[in-house]
């Protein structure tokens, strides 16, 4: 007996030196220094500037594989771009509330100018630190309120759904598509809309099943709700959740499933069509340029799409046909020069009655605000009018 | 009528994650010890199991490594709870935290990873009877072997002499040790029980069912497997009466969506956890009667010598 427990006891020494390992990890800051650089020539002994403090507050854990994850490859390219003039910094995993407010008076103290905070959460707390921290730039992702040192940002996922929903038209049989839900707000009810009117666009018998989560992060909830479209005859699923669950699922029923937020090839090379992607990188790059050459300014909202080169459809499937391949390329770059517009009239609502007369193009109020269903898609906007 | 069929699967198959849970919580119970680190317990043998299955491609080597994580972390938290007499309470939520950081950590490497292939299975010529087949017969072998596991224990409990003397520990601790029972040795294993069936519910969940590896991924199932012992009053056929209802009801509410009924998905989604409260707590309406079940003694430590 007193063997077992000694070795118990040695379990829990090695137990709690990892579980300090683990608490480490677990708070997720992380800086990461610039690399180092080689020494500058003697002869030249102007002061270098010192390196802006840029901070980022994710929702999620790195290890998402989707949004946080985009997030977080929008800083490393920013490192890349700016290398020792900036210095980067992260914390994960901050919940949409008061803890929030917290996170961001600790990033200000910490001397950082630039503060990026990457969910619709954080609006309100990032408006309450802003109006403190005069002398701070703040960015806010998906929101929409704007401050003189705080300005909004968002990418048009509905056009990665739009491009996805032309490849899941021409690939489904039973011409029902399955999409996982996350929570019923305008941006999500619009990308489930685009999707499904990129598959009407190459077949018109499509139907769209919709199925509710209520989280955005939640793999197991997000299995139960593929494997219940799946067993209602959806065989292309979609999702707007933030794990790679919906494509395995439809990986492990032999179905096919789409990628989002992130390139999601390597969860399940042979059921993932594509990915829809959110390329922050571009966005970051210019906001901090603005902000070194001292040209930043606050009370800003952007919304970048294909066009801007901030969203993207990656990795489409060998089984895809090349003619729906051309397809797709030709949509980007109709997007990207103008000529084609996803929301432009007649389209029509679920019960068959125009919402967007003939030639008329939804502004993005229009967009913003969106809560209802277009036809071919089923089930009821949730709390929709 | 098919799909009403593949709705029946997918319930067991989601309640088999809970009752694997649930049955071995309610070991520990029995014993007289209350261990909140079931979600812990079940993240780190979730990412034990999952880098298992990429490593060797084998489910049942899978369960065993996750029923070898859920048992150490048991053990760490009985050396403290049963040997040291810390508070259950606090030491099982410490147990919950840590797992869920020390999952994490360890996992960062299989994030992307990818498991091999999953096999289908079927029972041979019953998986082939029309409705029948699709609903009971064409499941993954630990949703049988779980059914098979609750009678055990249930065998073990009410049936065995061993069962009678856990739950005599669980009951009154000072009475067993003056018969001469080894509370503590007796109490030890049975959250290390406990845990390994967490452990397997774990990695279940992430070899079988979900598939795959992203921190936090058993998303508060440990703590319905919890909730359940206690709504179930520590009866085993309960525990998987439970388990079926909540996985039943939260499937059907996706399957209703799917059909496209008006019912706003928020009510859906809270509906898995009302029905099984409401339910367990109709059939246990008898107050005297959940008093005659619940271990005297849960929660509170044992110390032989006083």
């Amino acid at each position: 007996m007193t063997v077992t427990s000694k070795r118990s006891l040695l379990k829990l020494a090695s137990w709690s030196t990892l579980a300090a390992a683990a608490a480490l990890v677990g708070c997720g800051k992380k800086e990461e220094p610039p690399a180092p650089v080689a020494a500058a020539p003697a002869s030249a002994p102007a002061p270098k500037p010192e390196p802006l403090k840029i901070a980022f507050a994710y929702v999620g854990p790195v290890g998402d594989g989707g949004w946080t994850f985009a997030h977080d490859n929008g800083r490393k390219a920013l490192e890349k771009e700016f290398g020792d003039r900036i210095v980067t910094s992260y914390v994960e995993k901050v919940p949409e509330a008061a803890d929030a407010e917290r996170v961001f008076r600790d990033m200000v103290g910490q001397g950082n100018k630039l503060i990026f905070g990457t969910t619709f959460g954080y609006m309100e707390p990032m408006l309450k630190v802003a109006a403190d921290s005069k002398d701070v730039k703040f960015e806010h992702a998906t929101g929409y309120k704007q401050a003189d040192n705080m300005r909004t940002y968002d990418s048009r996922t509905y056009e990665g759904a739009y491009l996805a929903g032309v490849i899941a038209g021409k690939m489904t049989k039973s011409n029902t598509l399955g999409v996982v839900g996350s929570i019923p707000i305008p941006e999500v009810i619009r990308n489930i809309n685009s999707f499904t009117m990129g598959a009407q666009s190459v077949n018109p018998k499509i139907k769209t099943k919709v199925v509710w989560v209520n989280e955005w992060f939640n793999p197991p909830k997000e299995t139960e709700a593929a494997q219940s479209l799946i067993n209602q005859g959806a065989d292309v699923l979609f999702q707007n959740t933030d794990s790679s669950a919906v494509l395995q699922t439809a990986a492990k029923n032999k179905k096919l499933a789409f990628g989002w937020d992130s390139d999601m090839t390597a969860y399940a090379p042979e059921a993932h069509l594509a990915s829809a992607i959110i390329n922050w990188a571009p966005y970051y790059i210019k906001t901090t340029r603005e902000a070194l050459e001292g040209k930043w300014q606050g009370n800003g909202a952007v919304w970048w799409g294909v066009k801007e080169g901030a969203i993207d459809i990656v990795s489409i499937n060998d089984m895809v046909p090349a003619e729906t391949k051309e397809q797709v390329a030709k949509i980007k770059a109709g997007l990207t020069d103008g000529s084609f517009n996803i929301w432009k009239g007649p389209i029509l609502g679920q019960n068959g009655k125009e919402v967007l007369a003939k030639d008329a193009v939804a502004d993005d109020k229009f967009l913003g605000g969106l809560n209802f269903y277009v036809k071919g898609v089923e089930g009821k906007v949730p709390a929709g009018k | 009528m098919d799909s009403f069929a593949l709705l029946l699967a997918a319930t067991f198959n989601a309640g088999t994650v809970l009752a694997l849970a649930g049955i071995g919580l309610l070991i520990n119970e029995r014993a007289g010890i209350i261990n909140l680190g079931a979600e812990g317990m079940m993240l780190v043998a979730a990412i034990a199991g999952f880098a298992t299955a990429v490593g060797t491609g084998n489910d049942w080597l899978a369960f065993g490594a996750g029923a070898v994580a859920g048992a150490l972390m048991a053990a760490a938290f009985g050396l403290l709870v049963i040997w040291l007499n810390t508070n259950q309470v606090a030491s099982g939520l410490a147990l919950s935290l840590f797992g869920a950081g020390f999952s994490a950590f360890v996992g960062i490497g299989f994030v992307q990873a990818k498991i091999g292939e999953r096999t289908q299975y079927a029972v041979p010529v019953l998986a082939d009877i029309p409705f029948i087949g699709p609903a009971f017969f064409r499941q993954h072998p630990m949703v049988y072997i779980t059914v098979l596991l609750v009678a055990g224990v249930a065998w073990f409990l009410y049936r065995s002499r061993a069962g009678l003397v856990l739950r005599a520990v669980g009951e009154s601790p000072e009475s067993a040790h003056a018969l001469g029972y080894p509370v503590r040795r007796i109490r030890m294993a049975a959250v290390m029980l406990g845990g390994a069936m967490c452990g397997v519910a774990g990695a279940y969940l992430s070899v079988v069912y979900t598939p795959l590896w992203v921190e936090g991924m058993v998303a508060g199932k440990g703590w319905i497997a919890l909730a359940l012992t206690t709504f179930a009053t520590w009866r085993p056929a309960r525990i998987l009466l439970g388990a079926y209802l909540f996985g039943g009801v939260t499937m059907l509410q996706f399957h209703l969506q799917g059909q496209g009924v008006e019912i706003p998905s928020q009510f859906l989604s809270m509906l898995p956890y009302v029905a099984t409260i409401v339910v367990l707590v109709l059939i246990s309406r008898n107050a005297a009667w959940i008093k005659a079940n619940m271990p005297a003694s849960l929660g509170k430590p044992f110390f032989p010598g006083s």
